[in-house]
């Protein structure tokens, strides 16, 4: 059994599974039976002047009978008054001493709103408090949430009034309705954030109803952007915490977010970067007893990778991520096809006939027997039949060794300007 | 050439395991396809509650041991199980989705599981530490070795008595190969063994060491030794040759073929889920003809709609209101003909009893008989130990499995009948693990508490 337990930036828990701040870390009942469930912390839902919602909040995305590939909110921050959920949080606290007790903020960009809401919530005795500069709707058209989180100076400046304040840890939420979110990561660790969270909800429109024109969802009729999460856009977030964790400039701990369903996607985000990770799509679609796969599914695989601890994960992939121009012009893999495995549905070749290298061929025994073989001095190396093949281990990528050294494209350019020709050495053509 | 002639080789062909394994794909498929119901019902209708979402969700995020361990935590017989319950009746049966698509297919994914973990060669559990206590548990089959694991996890001293060459009881000799392969019982007992459980062979309680000194040595027994042998017919010719007892029969198959029931005609008498067994089997060693003799109906029968679906694909006849009057010897010690009678079901106190219709005699062409009518008990055992019991069925509280001798509990085939418990290996599990639990609370939770 290895150890499952985590600091972020001073923040200690039991395992590095935090409920995100969200509809399930509404009230201390919910956060309660989470932390029941085995939930290492939880961000408590958005404190702040507390709205009003909409009926007729969620809507998901179902692809191909799989339900809640991805999940849309228009839902805003805490619905109940300050002081209940103060109560409610030294109580849960103090029930778990042990587990994180992270709460989310949004006030206004002004300084003292922002030392008011800090001193208040840290009085209660909570373990860090979360600035939730990403929510990309309601809030946002009152200059809060996502509003001020694309601006880089109106994340740093809030970050740095909150930190005049606090006395515990500060992590910042990032949107990922930005450009490039290093720019405001690293506005938020300039202001003195002690750590970042990313990403939240991604602009969105769930649907359209065919029959009535109606948005997904609706309200009376009328519908408006939402914020999108879930399985559908863990790629996005992955990249995102890549990014931040690879930037020369950004030093501090990262919390990640976006579409973690299961234990393989936490140790991936953790691979790449984050000391822990946030969840919220796969708990409110399963509840909160996912946690026990997630704990245990960790467990077997870092005692299988023969690892003491879940920190030794960390940033493990973060050197093998780098940008285009770094890349070997000159590693080759090809696709080759296992007979023993294939169906022959012949999906790889039409897959690669109509839209990549047109290297699979569809060929016939003698006996009249249908088989497919990559015509290898074609094929580019795509990957694109291997992704489209339904069956495990029918299509392998192999790597051919070279005959030529490793040549990035940045090393090629380096290499004609020094050379002052326009001649690439030892590279292929470029495509 | 002799046209009866099969070779050892396709006799052993035969008796490999018929349902092939799920492939990665359909596992995949199969897993992500189970809803993860909440409280569900699949959970409440197997007998062990083994938590079905939980291992279906481990296999769909690729948490295989966490899978294997989430069903052998809840029985510790789950890989037999997942081959030989009745899960239609079960979880299966008991899945939302057979109102609105198909029922997730919880048995081979179950296998797909433990299959995982025999192959990977996982040790699941570890015993607990020591609490000073000792217990002996008497036969190593399903419900014994439930018992030995549970109470070895409880850190008591488990020995277990097994009058066979091998624990494993029902699962490792009674059940058809090619439903259960040996390998998949053996492996589960090794799971207890690893857990320091003492399992002593070739030892029967009550001739090689008395009930007494088990009692005496033991601070508890648990009293799992299942049913004996099929009992006689009370016809004439019964002790001819080829004359054989089902249990017997379908063990012999077990680790090795028989050639003595190439080309024969067989008739097997009885209609449960042994008789099925010992016809399929007879079909599998090359039997020319083989035939079911029951003096009921099908309606009456008591052997699972698979199992009767699976004897009529294997090429199984079923003479139905028909009993047995005497077996005919050949004059060389052997079977020649078996003589019957049919019957009829008559109507009385709300039950269909068989009845014979006068002149319907007739002579049946065999040449082996396998009676397969239930099986006695082990009375005189009972008896030593000095429990209540009902013609050697043990009486026992439904919950903690506690005999009228508070030191000593039974579960398994010993506890069914007359209305008591149930004939599944997935019951006897439960059983086992039950007495493990009250014995638990017994010697060790209600003595820790202060006084």
């Amino acid at each position: 059994m290895a150890d499952l337990r985590i600091n972020l930036a001073g923040i200690s828990s039991p395992n590095p599974f935090w409920l995100a701040s969200a509809p399930p870390t509404n009230t201390g009942y919910q956060v309660q039976r989470a932390f029941e469930a085995g939930w290492g912390g939880a961000v408590w839902k958005t404190l702040g002047d507390p709205i009003i919602n909409t009926s007729s909040r969620f809507a998901a995305v179902h692809f191909n009978g799989q339900r809640v590939a991805g999940f849309n909110n228009i839902e805003l921050i805490t619905d109940r008054p300050l002081e209940v959920n103060l109560k409610e949080i030294a109580e849960t606290k103090k029930r778990f001493p042990n587990h994180a007790v992270v709460v989310s903020l949004m006030v206004e960009p002004k300084r003292e709103k922002w030392h008011e809401i800090v001193k208040r919530v840290e009085a209660v005795g909570v373990d860090g408090l979360e600035l939730n500069f990403g929510c990309p709707h309601g809030m946002a058209e009152r200059g809060m949430g996502s509003a001020s989180g694309q601006q880089p100076d109106l994340v740093e400046a809030q970050t740095m009034w909150v930190k005049e304040a606090a006395q515990t840890p500060v992590i910042v939420k990032l949107t990922p309705n930005i450009t490039d979110i290093t720019m405001t990561a690293i506005a938020a660790a300039r202001g003195g954030a002690d750590a970042i969270s990313l990403i939240n909800t991604i602009n969105s429109l769930a649907g359209v109803d065919l029959d009535s024109w109606n948005t997904i969802p609706h309200v009376g009729g009328k519908g408006a952007h939402g914020g999108y999460c879930g399985p559908a856009v863990k790629p996005i977030a992955l990249n995102m915490v890549a990014e931040c964790a690879r930037s020369p400039h950004i030093h501090i701990p990262i919390s990640g977010i976006g579409g973690i369903s299961n234990w393989k996607d936490a140790a991936e985000f953790m691979l790449m970067g984050a000391t822990g990770v946030q969840i919220c799509t796969a708990a409110m679609h399963h509840g909160f007893r996912i946690v026990e796969d997630m704990i245990d599914g960790l467990n077997n695989y870092l005692d299988d990778k023969g690892l003491a601890s879940v920190s030794e994960l960390i940033g493990k992939s973060v050197p093998r991520y780098s940008d285009w121009g770094d890349l070997d012009l000159n590693y080759q893999v090809v696709a080759r096809i296992h007979e023993d495995n294939c169906i022959v549905c012949n999906k790889c070749h039409i897959a690669c006939e109509d839209t990549s290298h047109q290297c699979i061929e569809r060929l016939e025994t003698s006996d009249g027997r249908s088989y497919l073989k990559v015509r290898e001095e074609d094929c580019v190396g795509c990957n694109l039949c291997a992704i489209v093949c339904p069956v495990e281990d029918a299509i392998t990528m192999v790597e051919i060794p070279s005959t030529e050294l490793p040549m990035s494209w940045n090393q090629r350019q380096k290499a004609i300007g020094s050379m002052g020709q326009n001649e690439a050495p030892g590279a292929k053509e470029a495509v | 050439m002799n046209p009866t002639f099969i070779s050892a080789e396709s006799i052993s062909r035969n008796f490999a395991e018929v349902k092939a394994g799920m492939k990665p794909k359909e596992a995949v498929e199969e897993s992500n396809r189970c809803l993860y119901c909440y409280d569900a019902p699949c959970i409440k209708a197997c007998p062990t509650g083994i938590n079905i979402p939980s291992f279906i969700k481990k296999i769909a995020s690729g948490n295989m041991k966490g899978s294997a361990r989430t069903i052998m935590d809840a029985n510790p017989v789950g890989a037999t199980c997942s081959r030989v319950c009745p899960t239609e009746e079960l979880c299966e049966g008991a899945c939302v989705l057979n109102h609105s698509s198909k029922p997730i297919l919880i048995g081979n994914l179950q296998r797909y599981a433990t299959d995982w973990a025999i192959r990977n060669d996982q040790s699941l559990f570890a015993a607990g530490k020591s609490n000073g206590k000792s217990v002996a548990v008497i036969g190593g089959g399903p419900a014994g070795l439930s018992a030995a694991r549970e109470l070895a996890r409880f850190g008591f001293a488990v020995t277990v008595y097994e009058a066979k060459e091998q624990a494993g009881g029902l699962d490792t000799y009674g059940i058809v190969s090619f439903r259960l392969p040996q390998d998949i019982s053996l492996w589960e007992v090794e799971q207890v063994r690893k857990l320091g459980v003492r399992i002593v062979t070739n030892t029967r309680v009550g001739a090689d060491i008395s009930a007494e000194q088990l009692l005496e040595r033991f601070d508890a027994v648990v009293l799992a030794v299942g049913m004996s042998k099929v009992p006689m017919l009370g016809i004439e010719g019964e002790s001819l040759n080829g004359v054989f007892d089902a249990i017997d029969f379908v063990e012999s198959t077990k680790a090795s073929v028989r050639a003595d029931i190439a080309g024969k005609r067989v008739a097997v008498i009885g209609a449960g889920n042994t008789a099925i067994d010992a016809a399929t089997c007879s079909v599998r060693l090359g039997a020319d003809r083989v035939q079911i003799v029951y003096r009921r109906t099908s309606e009456e029968m008591t052997a699972y709609d698979f199992e009767f679906d699976f004897a009529k694909r294997d090429g199984v006849e079923f003479r139905w209101l028909t009993a047995p009057v005497r077996i005919i010897g050949d004059g060389n010690g052997g079977v020649a003909a078996m003589e019957c009678v049919r019957m009829r079901l008559e109507e009385k106190d709300g039950k269909r009893h068989p009845v014979p219709v006068e002149g319907s005699m007739f002579v049946m062409e065999v040449d082996a008989v396998i009676k397969a009518i239930g099986q006695t008990r082990h009375l005189p055992l009972v008896e030593q130990l000095g429990l209540a019991h009902k013609r050697g069925i043990v009486t026992v509280d439904n919950e903690t499995n506690r005999t009228s001798d508070p030191r000593v509990f039974a579960a398994g085939d010993v506890i069914f009948g007359e209305g008591q418990g149930e004939a599944m290996v997935v019951s006897a599990a439960q059983q086992g693990k039950q007495a493990a639990y009250a014995i638990y609370k017994q010697l060790v939770e209600l003595q820790e508490e202060p006084t």
